[in-house]
């Protein structure tokens, strides 16, 4: 092999990143179904991506960069087979559907279903939670194990001796590289589309570490939300999860305040929000909601939509909003919906309505040492001058909170209240 | 084609005091299940309950130490079990979802294969 004379630009290292970026899932997806192996795949693509590295300066950037890499890793991988009989003879081969892969390596419709198959995988019922989030962000979005790692908060070793045990158990136990038949398909896609929803409220709250939002995270989540509604644009969940992820988002440049603290949705500035994307999640809300029933994602997309379109907080359509959680609450049943229902009972028809519809939740044992539950309920008591109710509320409140600015809010409305 | 297991694990102390009649109706629902998957079927058994097993292990000695009793206490213990025939894991769920397991539940296990 000659050596490239000229090294690797800028500017193909950009388009190689550019084409890690894009085309990992696609290039991914179409050799496993060669390799029929997924770390045998993984190898060939990455080979395929630091071949591209050596040869675009001196031929130039190909048309298509996924298919020329797919064909690239594609025929690495059957060198490899070829080369290696009781390689191909020791590995406990994924099974497809006994499709053969698509003619030649085009972007046809056979290798677009390919990237399906894969998330199908990875999502599957069979592998732990963290497992196929971890996987999804490996295989589909091309992270190392060490960025997946981190993503998590967890050490690299952790990270990649969970990758090994579900890539094992998906050889092992012959968890199957296709896409579920119809009766099946629902809950399967709602499994993948909780993925992508745990992935993005990751990104955008992080739970710990300094940052309060992990852009890379929720721009994969993004990535992947787009993914999907190019591969199934006729679903009405996967229409409502992208819109929730969307207009989420487009509230992120207000989230954050002077010294880096968390802002509320009644102290932002709505004027930095970003309209276009608004404008995308509102046209995908109207989709989703025409499905009857409404599913989890489009319910949870509509209430961020009542919030975008509103001016300012005191002019938000409260009463949709309720609306919108009476529906939310029947088919997803968690106290904390059940808790920001009752904020918004509070907001639409005034605080005495909305103690009664949190007086219900002081049993829930999943929102004991939530201090939300008790702020929400000091501020409704306040407003009706039970004063010292209200103090009782705001003592447990800072009881339960650990946030520095939280605590100095909830300080200043305990000193403010008038003495009984 | 792979072979699983599917392992039925369930409370035995509710098997001990169900009726006659419920007895009875869960018999005949195994039966129905062994109709309806002959052809999957490769075999099963339902086990004695676990006060009448025994343990065996090697001692520190080089001899056995034979107690009695399961080799863990547990509240839901293997009662029984079917060998399978399936494609994937998701044929071999389908099927386990049909096992009547109404004092607890199923675990699919693939049978390992050496070459």
């Amino acid at each position: 092999m000659t050596q490239p004379r000229v090294s690797a630009d800028a500017s193909v290292a950009a388009a190689v990143a550019d084409a890690h970026r894009r085309e990992w899932a696609f290039v991914l997806a179409a050799t496993v179904r060669v390799t029929r192996d997924l770390d045998l795949a993984e190898e060939c693509v990455q080979d395929a991506y630091a071949r591209a590295l050596a040869t675009w300066g001196s031929r130039g950037v190909p048309a298509n960069p996924g298919a020329w890499l797919t064909t690239v890793a594609r025929r690495r991988g059957v060198d490899l087979l070829r080369r290696d009989a009781t390689l191909r003879r020791s590995l406990p081969l994924l099974l497809d559907d006994q499709v053969e892969p698509g003619p030649g390596d085009a972007a046809g419709h056979a290798v677009t279903d390919d990237r399906l198959r894969l998330i199908f995988t990875c999502c599957h019922p069979a592998i732990a939670p963290e497992a196929q989030v971890a996987l999804t962000l490996r295989l589909l979005c091309g992270l190392t194990t060490a960025e997946v790692a981190r993503a998590f908060l967890v050490s690299e070793p952790t990270m990649a001796a969970r990758i090994t045990r579900a890539k094992k158990k998906i050889a092992a136990a012959r968890i199957p590289y296709r896409v579920p038949s119809g009766a099946e398909l629902p809950e399967r896609i709602n499994a993948v589309l909780t993925v992508v929803h745990l992935l993005f409220t990751t990104g955008h709250t992080a739970p710990a570490g300094a940052d309060l939002v992990r852009r890379d995270l929720v721009e994969r989540s993004l990535d992947l939300a787009r993914m999907l509604r190019a591969l199934l644009p006729a679903d009405a969940d996967v229409a409502g999860l992208l819109a929730l992820t969307l207009l989420t988002d487009a509230r992120s440049a207000s989230r954050v305040g002077a010294r880096g603290r968390l802002l509320l949705l009644d102290e932002q500035d709505r004027a930095k929000w970003d309209r276009q994307a608004i404008g995308e999640g509102i046209a995908l809300v109207r989709e989703a909601l025409q499905r009857r029933p409404p599913g989890r994602f489009a319910l949870m997309a509509a209430i961020a939509a009542v919030h975008a379109e509103a001016p300012t907080w005191q002019d938000t359509d409260w009463r949709e909003i309720v609306a919108l959680y009476d529906l939310l609450v029947q088919i997803w049943p968690s106290p904390v919906v059940a808790l920001n229902r009752g904020v918004a009972v509070g907001l639409a028809r005034g605080p005495a309505a909305g103690l009664a519809a949190l007086a219900a939740l002081a049993a829930e044992p999943q929102l004991a040492g939530y201090g939300y539950l008790a702020s929400a309920r000091a501020d409704f008591l306040r407003r009706l001058g039970r004063t010292g109710e209200a103090r009782q509320a705001y003592e447990e409140a800072l009881l339960l909170t650990e946030n520095a600015v939280e605590r100095d809010f909830l300080a200043a409305r305990l000193a403010g209240l008038t003495q009984p | 084609m792979a072979q699983y297991l599917i392992l039925l694990c369930e409370d035995e102390a509710a098997w001990a005091n169900a009726s006659q009649e419920a007895s009875d109706q869960i018999f005949k629902e195994h039966m129905a299940f062994n109709e309806h998957n002959a052809a999957a079927l490769r075999g099963g058994n339902a086990l004695q309950p676990t006060g009448t097993a025994t343990s065996i292990r090697k001692d520190s000695a080089g001899g056995f130490a034979v107690t009695d009793g399961p080799f863990a206490e547990t509240k839901e213990a293997l009662g029984g079990y079917y060998l399978i025939e399936a494609a994937d894991l998701d044929e071999a769920i389908a099927v386990a979802k049909q096992v009547p397991a109404p004092f607890g539940g199923v675990e699919v296990r693939p049978i390992r294969v050496f070459d």
